[in-house]
């Protein structure tokens, strides 16, 4: 079915069958890939996109319950200003390692800074925990999130 | 978006222009700078624009070598770290071999610094010296006189940026041993202020993994698998998969180990695959259940070990501590672990034009599926290339002897008209259900004390499922029957320790067996680390005064192991936890690093253990760059922690029990609240840091338990033996 999905402030027209995870449409159809597949069973979070703004599990959201949606995704958040001030505070602090779970990293950290500009450890642990980093870079999350709360209160 | 798909073809071109410089080993071993000859090899180029690129050989996996191995050239040329970029290396046996491996190409052992630390430094040498000649000669100025700084050519009262200097450098002879550095100069080499590479595109989704590659026309594949290792695909009906659209085609692969489900994208071959309806054969199937492997191990250990690998006097030992004041003894039993690397496996393979191969891929191990490919396509080596790309995470399973998934992404296409791109995907399922194990272990120790708490003997069994043998690598590790990756870090222990015996037996693999972030240190020295601490119990003594006890009077070996120990204890404030709280500590040497960590926690077993901080100490050698290595050591300790909390692989019958990360629960980000690490400050040669901050996260968190709860876990997971955590 032909589908129209507006993604990072532009329209995009997509043919997917109902019941297609939205992951698989921005990476295979929009071949967008910083959005990445880990688990397929929102169980890991690198594949954490937002949704009207709040970051959702893009493998377990359908395509057909996204029509009309703003979606966002990792590639767009450099224009935002969370989304920068968390990317510089990845950079400062060299959070990454293997890099591949983060950009679902960030994308939580950007809804957690967008409800709460200044989150504790214990509030950055609980809003992050469904976020997994096999390289376990965690403490760096937890700093880096802190750094970019810093960066925007600036 | 389109992917490099001919890195040697842009290399022919570059070197067409004549304005760029290559420094590398020639074949005859000399290092090369400019001409054809240099082209062949190079770890160096240097743009007419004054850019330099690094060609890096190792998997750029999260460890850091993308970022180590250029800092060594941008060190040695004197340029900033805004002022290099890198490139990974094509597969090449002969030039871009791990020096640690022979002709091999290849990232594992926790080498990649160690290997290349004065190669790379050497290629950096050598392109600073041409451009320096080249520079003197075009100011009429002594070379002796110029220097390069931040990428500008000074001296002879002038300056100008080393692009200027590139053609005349490149018809250079550099010298066979440039001068390196000294160390007393490095301005990069050690300095902690140093950045990744590779933070800013993993931080905006710029990065290209394997799983990102999309070449035109590319189709999706997923294999489907059987339930029981050994099952044989016998056929299928593809009915229901033909109603999912995108599906094309199915087969089952030649070695008929699954079948093969062809699709346009990944969701269709994902669907396709589950609808798939295979045949199996199961009579040659493995049917064994974990507990089965659990029991031969633990009956193997009531043995006579098979081998004595220490080839001490056994008798001696048992009769020490048969006679010994005290004696304290305990089991262990380790089960199987999966890495679960971030990034599913994957690669794409595709036909070039010149009738040869290409791989696309997170490529751990090169020469491996660079061989299988030639064998596969029977194609001569050359007709093979390998395009390697970032790795979402390894902890060793992308380096298989097997080649296993490339060479399931090779059986895929070469069953099709190769006239479309094979992209091989696995899913999480696949990677827990079909992949290779950690072996499972298990040890048995009696250690006898004396009067006065000292140890008269130490008879340590070890039984469990060798990595190597029957492997590729079989000939690199087993000596005399002993699978060295079986016993490392028990039957060589900095310890010196009196009456030690050490003895194993090889038990039957029910699985694919795998070197697992560390190896056979990752459970060895849990067991050494967690005896130790019962040692010093039974003797009554503190658990740090009495490890240094068996690390006095020895060599360096035992005194960088005691420096970290003591580094451990003092930045821990050891001894003086806080109320509520206790500290257990491990320390172990592998790869040629020590490291000591102590474990501070908050509860107990049974009311539930918190994790608040670990101390590290680490001791690598020269620390190139310290922030990546206290990266490694804050992710090591991670990955030790998390897999013994409450991850482990069952089999019931011989198919896995866990299917994805909700039954093999990740380290999650409020598992561990803290980590501090501290290096200590070393002029040895560099040794690693990827794999030794693992060993010992486990029996350090283990002993603090036992502090707190008189519990001593000797069986893993913790969460199933006794521990509760919050």
């Amino acid at each position: 079915m032909a589908i129209s999905l507006k993604l990072n402030g532009k329209s995009h027209e997509v043919d997917a069958e109902p019941g297609t995870p939205l992951l698989w449409v921005i990476r295979d159809e929009l071949k967008m890939t910083g959005t990445k597949f880990g688990c397929g069973v929102a169980s890991c979070g690198a594949c954490t996109v937002h949704l009207d703004g709040e970051p959702v599990r893009s493998c377990q959201t359908y395509i057909e319950d996204v029509e009309g949606a703003e979606i966002t995704t990792i590639e767009a958040m450099a224009d935002t200003k969370i989304g920068a001030a968390v990317q510089q505070a990845w950079v400062e602090l060299d959070v990454v390692q293997c890099g591949y779970c983060q950009s679902g990293q960030i994308m939580s950290a950007v809804g957690l800074l967008s409800e709460n500009p200044k989150p504790s450890a214990e509030d950055i642990d609980s809003y992050m925990y469904g976020n997994a980093c096999r390289c376990a870079t965690y403490q760096r999350i937890r700093a880096g999130i802190q750094r970019a709360a810093e960066i925007l209160e600036a | 978006m389109t992917v490099n798909t001919s890195r040697r073809g842009f290399l022919k071109a570059a070197a067409a222009t004549g304005a760029v410089l290559m420094v590398g080993l020639r074949p005859d071993g000399v290092l090369a700078a400019g001409g054809e000859g240099a082209m062949l090899n190079p770890f160096v180029r240097i743009g007419a624009d004054g850019s330099v690129t690094a060609i890096v050989k190792h998997i750029e996996k999260g460890q850091g070598p993308a970022t180590g191995l250029s800092t060594l050239i941008a060190e040695e040329i004197g340029l900033t770290m805004d002022q290099i970029g890198y490139e990974f290396a094509p597969s090449d046996p002969q030039v871009y071999n791990n020096l640690l491996f022979g002709p091999f190409q290849g990232t594992g052992g926790s080498t990649a610094m160690a290997n290349s630390y004065l190669q790379y430094r050497q290629a950096g040498a050598a392109a600073r010296d041409v451009l320096i000649r080249a520079a003197a000669a075009a100011w009429d100025a002594d070379p002796a006189t110029l220097d390069i700084v931040d990428g500008i050519v000074t001296g002879a009262g002038q300056s100008a940026p080393l692009g200027d200097f590139v053609a005349a450098a490149s018809g250079l002879e550099p010298p066979a041993e440039p001068a390196l550095k000294d160390p007393g100069a490095f301005r990069l080499i050690g300095n902690p202020d140093v950045r990744r590479l590779d933070s800013e595109i993993k931080g905006n989704g710029t990065a290209m993994y394997a799983m990102d590659v999309h070449l035109p026309n590319q189709m999706v594949v997923m294999i489907a698998r059987p339930e029981q290792r050994g099952a044989l695909a016998t056929g299928f009906d593809d009915a229901a998969s033909k109603e999912i659209k995108g599906f094309i085609n199915a087969a089952v692969l030649p070695n008929q180990a699954g079948v093969a489900v062809y699709a346009e994208n990944t969701w269709a071959a994902m669907q396709a695959r589950d609808a798939l309806d295979v045949t199996w054969d199961v009579s040659a199937a493995e049917t064994r259940g974990s507990d089965q492997i659990e029991a031969e191990i633990r009956a193997a250990l009531d043995a006579e070990p098979v081998y004595n690998v220490n080839k001490s006097d056994a008798a001696a030992t048992v009769a020490a501590i048969d006679g010994a004041a005290s004696v304290v003894e305990k089991t262990f039993y380790f089960p199987l672990l999966a890495h679960a690397p971030m990034e599913p496996l994957n690669c794409t393979i595709e036909a070039t034009e010149d009738g040869g191969i290409l791989l696309h891929d997170g490529c751990q191990f090169p020469t491996g599926p660079h061989m299988a490919m030639a064998e596969i396509f029977q194609l001569p080596m050359e007709k093979i290339r390998i395009n390697t790309m970032l790795a979402g995470g390894s902890f060793g399973r992308r380096a298989t002897p097997s080649a296993d998934y490339q060479v399931e992404a090779a059986l895929a296409f070469v069953m099709t008209d190769r006239s479309r791109p094979v992209k091989l995907v696995w899913s999480r399922e696949d990677d827990l259900r079909s992949g290779y194990y950690r072996p499972a272990f298990g040890h048995k120790v009696r250690v006898g004390l004396d009067d006065s708490g000292s140890i008269v003997g130490w008879e340590h069994r070890i039984a469990g499922q060798s990595i190597m043998k029957g492997t590729a690598f079989e000939g690199f590790s087993v000596r005399d029957g002993v699978d060295h990756s079986s016993v490392e870090g028990a039957a060589d222990t900095p310890y010196l320790i009196p009456g030690a015996h050490f003895g194993l037996t090889d038990t039957e693999k029910a699985t694919s067996t795998l070197w697992w972030r560390a190896v056979g240190h990752t459970h060895t020295a849990y067991v050494m680390e967690v005896m130790m601490d019962m040692a010093a119990d039974a003797a009554g003594q503190d658990p740090v005064a009495f490890r240094l006890k068996y690390l006095d009077g020895g060599e360096a070996d035992q005194q960088r192991m005691a420096g970290v120990l003591k580094l451990a204890a003092e930045k821990s404030g050891w001894g003086n936890a806080p109320a509520g709280r206790s500290q257990g500590v491990a320390v172990h040497k592998s790869f040629g690093t020590y490291v000591a960590e102590v474990v501070e926690i908050s509860g107990n077993a049974d009311d539930g253990v918190r994790i608040e901080k670990v101390t590290c100490a680490a001791d690598c050698g020269v620390a190139v760059n310290p922030d990546v290595i206290k990266a490694q050591m804050e992710g090591g300790i991670g990955y030790g922690i998390g897999h013994v909390m409450r991850d482990q692989i069952t089999l019931t019958d011989g198919a896995v029990d866990q299917y994805n990360f909700p039954d093999y629960e990740p380290l999650r980000i409020s598992d561990i609240a803290q980590i501090d690490v501290h290096i200590v400050a070393s002029a040895e040669a560099p040794t690693g840091v990827g794999e030794p901050g693992t060993p010992p996260a486990a029996p350090a968190l283990a002993n603090a338990i036992a502090a707190a709860s008189a519990l001593r876990v000797s069986s893993l997971p913790m969460a199933e033996n006794g521990v509760s955590f919050v």
